[in-house]
């Protein structure tokens, strides 16, 4: 007796359960959707569109979009990796991406989904926009020149730290990052290095201090196996809290 | 994506091999190094092709070539020109390393003023002795901005990397040598 709901992920049935988004059900199955904004443990927010599927003929985020019996989803065929590329593309230029000084290189998300979806160039002329480096805390830096806008820091500084230290101000290209404190700096905000809000950040925009290349390169998280076998920097960091406790 | 043609035939009726050109822009000439960090393999690379321009060979002029190499970003009126030079002789024109395929760490003086760039290191500098902005006519004149390559000519290959291992550099010239599509393992994909 079979009465499992299931649909079809690049044709292989992915069962789930009622109120289950198609990434829901995909990573419960173990089927890589390559995201960014995407965290299991936050209510999906939509925004990286990385995770772009073509459902039914129609293009989607698999983030948001409630599992139904009997879609058909392609998440891996040629027109949706380079709909992802272009999109990770228009990522790289917008910000200031320099992956050889940065120090999260190697454990980056951003960088880690472009090198799955075979990213070789930005493509598009960059913006080189004007954006700061706040160094103010004495445990955690910030630098907005790394920031993709995903919001988890803002979601987990909300709901899990219950600090609101994060917000997005803005619209459309001038939407912006911006810290919850009187001084606009973060060494006046409440966060702190153990909060989740630090951990959750896929790039190299929130970073903890003093422990840069403590972890050397070559020797992390994407640098021999593809984000689609190890898994999100967010996971990775969780189970390296779990072994230090 | 641009295919090698058919190698010319020379004079005497020999096929001739195809050429290469390299040259380094703003860059800090890793991948130059990288290059060779092909080790000895570069004895069967001179077997398949002809070195032109190139700092390996000194020769300065670059001219008609099957591939040219581009190493750095463009940061000065020279790198405009040497660029679209190699342009111009190559047909096939590849942006080897993080600052040809993105500006790099040089296109971090992008979130200045050209001028506070210089005023930092000719007049501020630590240690600088009669400080002045060099201005001699022999030195290619500054671009506002550091450049990608492909944002000044077209650019049929991209290789990414800090610099681009010498594995890399060595399967994308086998792979396009024997007129293969060009893909790369996981491993020879990265951007630091």
């Amino acid at each position: 007796m079979s009465t499992e709901k299931t649909f079809k992920l690049d044709g292989k049935s992915i069962p789930f359960q009622d109120g289950d988004t198609i990434m829901d059900a995909a990573l419960r199955a173990g089927e890589y959707i390559p995201h960014l904004c995407h965290n299991p443990e936050f209510a999906p927010h939509g925004s990286c569109r990385v995770c772009i599927v073509d459902v039914n003929g129609r293009h989607m985020s698999a983030c948001t979009l409630p599992a139904a019996e009997g879609l058909e989803v392609d998440n891996s065929s040629e027109r949706i990796m380079e709909q992802r590329r272009n999109i990770l593309q228009m990522l790289f230029v917008e910000g200031n991406h320099v992956c050889p000084g940065c120090e999260k290189s190697g454990a980056c998300q951003l960088q880690a989904v472009a090198y799955y979806t075979r990213m070789l160039s930005p493509h598009y002329t960059h913006f080189f926009p004007k954006r700061s480096v706040d160094a103010s805390h004495p445990d955690i830096a910030i630098d907005f020149n790394r920031c993709i806008l995903c919001e988890l820091c803002v979601r987990a500084s909300r709901d899990v730290d219950k600090k609101n230290v994060f917000s997005i101000t803005g619209r459309g290209l001038e939407s912006r990052l911006v810290i919850n404190s009187a001084s606009g700096k973060l060494g006046n905000s409440a966060l702190s290095a153990s909060d989740k809000a630090v951990s959750v950040c896929p790039v190299g925009a929130i970073l903890p201090k003093h422990v840069g290349y403590d972890q050397p390169i070559g020797d992390r998280l994407y640098d021999n196996k593809p984000i689609s076998v190890v898994g999100d920097v967010a996971s990775a960091n969780n189970q390296q809290e779990n072994a230090n406790d | 994506m641009t295919e090698m043609t058919d190698n010319t035939v020379n004079e005497s009726g020999e096929k001739q091999k195809p050429r290469i050109a390299t040259a380094a822009l703003c860059g800090c000439f890793g991948c130059h190094m990288s290059f060779l960090d092909i080790d000895e393999r570069i004895l069967q690379l001179v077997e398949l092709v002809e070195f032109d321009r190139s700092p390996i060979t000194d020769i300065k002029e670059v001219g008609p070539c099957d591939i040219g190499l581009i190493e750095g970003g463009v940061a000065n009126a020279e790198n405009v020109e040497v660029l679209r030079d190699f342009r111009r002789h190559c047909k096939i024109l590849v942006a080897v390393g993080a600052c040809a395929v993105n500006g790099g760490v040089p296109a971090m003086r992008n979130q200045f003023e050209l001028k506070e760039c210089l005023v930092e290191a000719y007049i501020n500098g630590i240690g600088v002795e009669n400080p002045q902005i060099p201005d001699d006519p022999e030195i290619p004149l500054l671009l506002d901005k550091v450049h990608p390559v492909h944002e000044v000519v077209k650019i049929d290959y991209f290789l990414p990397g800090c610099p681009p291992s010498a594995d890399t550099l060595w399967t994308f010239l086998n792979e396009i040598l024997a007129g293969e599509e060009i893909t790369f393992p996981y491993s020879l994909i990265h951007y630091d």
